[in-house]
């Protein structure tokens, strides 16, 4: 590694405009005739739309327009539709009801979006939105998954009867249930995986522009993948064909999943700008992101794991309800199935595994992708029950882990995943060495004497990140392949930019991609320019989710790198009359190995431009465009160990420690890794001890503002101790294996698992709230 | 209507603006300082944090015409020229930021934090202060320790400077 090259703690080269406000994120973005849209949306969880009487509102000061779902849908835009087919178990094709941008007849959820007005300033248009008059006939609603599944629940969409999308199974059910038969031990949990809100700090936003004279469109927006918005407002919601549809995601102020799906506000802006002729720009406030942003999890889940008399695991069967809201976003049906079910094996040998998966809708707001995917709730069941199962056993929750290890790879697990490479002991000892598990004990009796409670947990996980094969996920359903992008362009004076369809809204791409370069080419990262999130810039990309920016998007890169050292070494071979197979790239020349001819790479580039002196028959320039495809997903993993106190006075739980040892393959730049897992992990903290999404019984969601929804602030945090080991990404060039999503996927059950080993049973859900812990003191059995 | 007058960043603006504007909202569109940002509507998130009369305050709570006849410093003023602050070096050395968002108003916030405490900051002081700022990204870690750091370089610069005045 050089001083910026791989491997270095690089300061990063975005940061300058961030602490110096000069990002620039959607809502900075000013366009001249710009016009404001504020979105009329429903009171109510579900209802009949009756009459829309939009004629008080045309007539406020500053009305523009005042446009309908009716209106919308003459004018042929299409419904919202969720891009990946999962089938039933009975063969039968997942059960899609219609989502329209603007609700037509009925309304589904609080916060559905029914009436956009458009009008001169952000306040006349909330004004006019208000003096919308809407009659709705209220229907009964429902917000809870399992009560949706049941007998006389009010029904959702015509198409999917009782309310089941689809009753979805993965692996051999005859063959778990036999295992279970021959069981020593079976330890049953029912488990809940709270719904959360993801809250990027940035609320989401859109400015579209119609312009009339080249029938062409402009959209600004807050996403992770511009790419993907582009081909599927084009395809499937028919704004405007791809070639008159300009996609930009600017400055982006985080994502976590929310700003992988297109929403209907943005739709809507674009379409709004053609009807009204004024370019429309929309900005969520905090409540409308709470009611309108895709909710994170929200699974109820029943466990039973079987093991033998030596303690292996024979078997595990995992029966879940997903709550898929009111509609199906885009990825919706892949998160609870793919993305979860796929992950039961966690980090052990479990010969049978059977997961059920029957996916909700309910009248709450959508549910998708949020940090981790599925895999944080596979990871909540499988390591809750790891440590219970210890506890019933009467064996140590660690060694219990350890002796069920996957150790040999490949490893082919009954659910899909072949894992490719890990070391899962040596992360197990490095983080009990750091949280000195062994010293457990007396600090638990030191704490005992202040008449605090100590207690201890752990969580071994794994993930599936590098998302992922094309071909796999087509037969498993995917409307998309997974591939990434990347255009290596060497400047005549020898900068480089690279276009890359990642996007990065926090992680730091424009320095690690650079970093990159600067290793293969010696060029000063100044010299290099990472150009994201524009689909007129970039050629194609599907964007940034699942922690595959590294592990797929740099490889995209290095396959174009590849090609374009192949001929700036046959150029600076023929400027210096020797053989393309002794040139070496070093230090930003390129030399003739062993002697000191060379040719510095600036040089290199301009001969590549002048044309003047190239080998016979080569084109000019140095520009090459690389696809990569992987060949399989990618598996980070670790242990993390959380150590609580607990006040029993009050119930409050403070973190004492906490500690995560991770395995991301190769890294780049180790403080941005670290950065990832810090934020990480407060995501997970935040899940397991403060945020939960409620919606109370008549579907109004009580948690809709930061007064309401608890979200982690610096001093519910400890500072983190993190470390990392290294085994290698065998699937990809630069054994990378991704790092973004570990530390929400890790944590809540280590947190759980130290809050329950303190209070001495299992009786706890999350979000842990003083309240429920200091019920939880005075209710339970100990085990 | 309301006439507003104040200094922003050193430069004197006036302006009228609708009585019900909001101060972030002056400086982010009819001043075009857009490096204030707006995260919430209930005064929790602090990524509005500017300074009003040299102390910390979320332009989100205040109607622009409250702030009439008083000084404002924002994010784009805070540099010294080419010179980074101190606290925004800190938070660059340190990776105190990841998607950028919040991090105007941390550092603003940050700033105010440690010129009310001249005996310098230790880690539960910043954290129970920082109550104010949510960030999504960085769980903290590095936001805290990047404001410790600044804490030191400038008390160290404050000492030097009293020194040589003596």
């Amino acid at each position: 590694m050089g001083i910026e090259g791989i491997g270095a703690r690089v300061a990063r080269k975005e940061d300058k405009r961030f602490i110096t406000g000069a990002g620039r994120y959607v809502d900075d973005m000013v366009v001249p005739g710009m016009k404001h849209a504020a979105f009329v949306r429903s009171p109510h969880a579900h209802a009949d739309i009756k009459k829309i009487d939009v004629k008080a509102a045309e007539a406020m000061p500053g009305v523009i327009g005042v446009l309908t779902g009716k209106q919308l849908k003459a004018d042929g835009i299409g419904n919202l539709i969720c891009g990946w087919m999962i089938h039933s178990k009975d063969g039968s094709p997942m059960k899609m009801g219609a989502w329209s941008p603007l609700a037509v007849d009925r309304v589904r959820y609080v916060g559905d979006a029914v009436v956009v007005v458009v009008a001169e300033t952000k306040g006349q248009a909330r004004d006019a939105a208000e003096a919308v008059e809407i009659t709705y006939k209220e229907r009964k609603s429902v917000s809870d998954a399992v009560e949706a599944l049941g007998k006389g629940a009010p029904q959702l969409h015509p198409e999917a009867d009782g309310n089941l999308i689809f009753d979805w199974g993965i692996g051999d059910a005859a063959a778990t249930d036999a295992a279970l038969k021959t069981a020593a031990h079976i330890t049953r949990v029912n488990i809940v995986n709270n719904r959360l809100v993801p809250n990027a700090m940035e609320p989401r936003a859109a400015l579209g522009h119609y312009d009339k004279a080249e029938d062409h469109y402009t959209c600004w927006t807050t996403s992770q993948n511009p790419h993907v918005a582009r081909l599927v407002m084009s395809a499937f919601y028919n704004v405007a064909p791809e070639n008159k549809l300009r996609v930009i995601a600017p400055d982006v102020g985080g994502g976590f999943g929310s700003k992988i799906y297109i929403y209907p506000e943005e739709i809507v802006c674009l379409w709004a700008s053609k009807k009204t002729g004024v370019p429309v720009k929309w900005v969520a406030d905090r409540t409308e992101s709470f009611l309108t942003d895709a909710h994170g999890r929200d699974h109820h889940t029943t466990v039973e794991m079987g093991f033998d008399k030596n303690n292996k695991i024979v078997g595990l069967k995992v029966d879940t309800i997903a709550n898929l809201g009111a509609y199906m976003s885009l990825f919706s049906s892949a998160t609870p199935t793919y993305l979860y079910a796929t992950l039961l094996s966690g980090q052990y040998n479990i010969p049978a595994i059977y997961g059920n998966v029957r996916t909700v809708y309910t009248n709450t707001a959508p549910v998708d992708a949020y940090r981790g995917a599925g895999r944080p709730e596979a990871t909540f069941v499988l390591e809750r029950t790891m440590e219970i199962a210890a506890r019933e056993l009467g064996v140590s929750p660690a060694e219990l882990r350890r002796s069920n290890f996957v150790t040999a790879f490949p490893h082919q697990t009954p659910v899909i995943m072949c894992y490719d490479a890990g070391d899962y002991g040596t992360s197990l000892d490095a983080a009990m060495k750091q949280a000195d598990y062994a010293g457990f004990a007396k600090r638990k009796a030191a704490a005992a004497k202040k008449g605090k409670l100590r207690g201890i947990g752990m969580s071994c996980y794994i993930e599936a990140c590098g998302i992922a094969p094309s071909a796999a996920v087509g037969s498993l359903g995917a409307g998309v392949g997974l591939w990434e992008s990347a255009e290596v362009r060497v400047n005549a004076v020898g900068t480089i930019e690279v276009l890359t369809g990642s996007h990065s809204h926090g992680q730091g791409h424009e320095t690690t991609f650079a970093q990159l370069v600067n290793s293969r080419f010696g060029v000063p990262l100044d010299s290099v320019s990472i150009v994201h999130g524009d689909t007129d810039k970039v050629q194609m990309g599907m964007g940034t989710y699942g922690s595959r920016s590294g592990a797929v998007g740099m490889s995209a890169i290095v396959k174009a790198l590849d090609k374009v050292e192949a001929k700036a070494k046959k150029i600076a071979a023929h400027l210096l009359e020797a053989d393309e197979g002794d040139i070496v790239i070093e230090n930003g020349q390129l030399k003739v190995a062993g002697t000191d001819k060379n040719v510095p790479w600036f040089q290199m580039a301009l001969a590549a431009y002048t044309a003047h002196n190239l080998p016979q028959g080569m084109e000019p320039g140095l520009k090459e465009t690389a696809f990569y495809d992987p060949s399989n997903f990618t598996f980070p993993a670790g242990c993390y160990i959380c150590e609580v106190e607990i006040d029993p006075e009050t119930g409050k739980t403070d973190i004492v420690q906490f500690v995560a040892a991770d395995d991301f393959g190769n890294i780049i730049n180790p403080m941005i890794v670290e950065g990832q897992v810090h934020g990480g992990i407060a995501q997970g903290v935040g899940q397991a001890l403060l945020e939960g999404a409620i919606y109370d019984g008549s579907g109004q969601l009580l948690t809709a503002s930061y007064m309401d929804y608890t979200m982690p602030r610096a001093d519910d945090l400890p500072s983190f101790q993190i470390s990392t080991s290294n085994t290698p990404c065998p699937g990809n060039p630069l054994g990378i294996k991704g790092c973004g999503e570990a530390g929400a996927i890790g944590s809540p059950p280590a947190v759980i698992n130290a809050i329950t080993d303190a209070l001495g049973h299992e009786n706890l859900t999350m979000p842990a709230t003083p309240q429920k812990v200091w019920a939880a003191l005075r209710s339970g059995s100990k085990h | 209507m309301s006439e507003v007058s104040l200094v922003v960043n050193g430069r004197k603006v006036s302006g009228a603006v609708e009585d019900r504007t909001l101060l972030v909202h002056f400086l982010r569109e009819h001043l075009g300082l857009t490096g204030t940002h707006v995260g919430c509507d209930t005064s929790q998130c602090g990524a509005c944090v500017v300074h009003v009369d040299g102390k910390a305050m979320k332009s989100c709570t205040m109607l622009a015409a409250q702030a009439s006849g008083s000084t404002v410093t924002t994010i784009e003023g805070l540099a010294n020229g080419a010179d980074l602050h101190p606290v925004q070096a800190a938070f660059k050395e340190h990776h105190g930021l990841q998607c950028g968002f919040c991090t105007p108003g941390m550092i603003m916030t940050a700033t105010d934090m440690i010129r009310r405490h001249p005996e310098g900051l230790d880690e539960a002081t910043v954290r129970a202060e920082l109550e104010g700022n949510i960030c999504r990204c960085t769980g903290y870690h590095n936001i805290v320790k990047a404001i410790l750091a600044a804490s030191k370089t400038m008390s160290k610069a404050s000492k030097s400077k009293a020194k040589k005045a003596a």
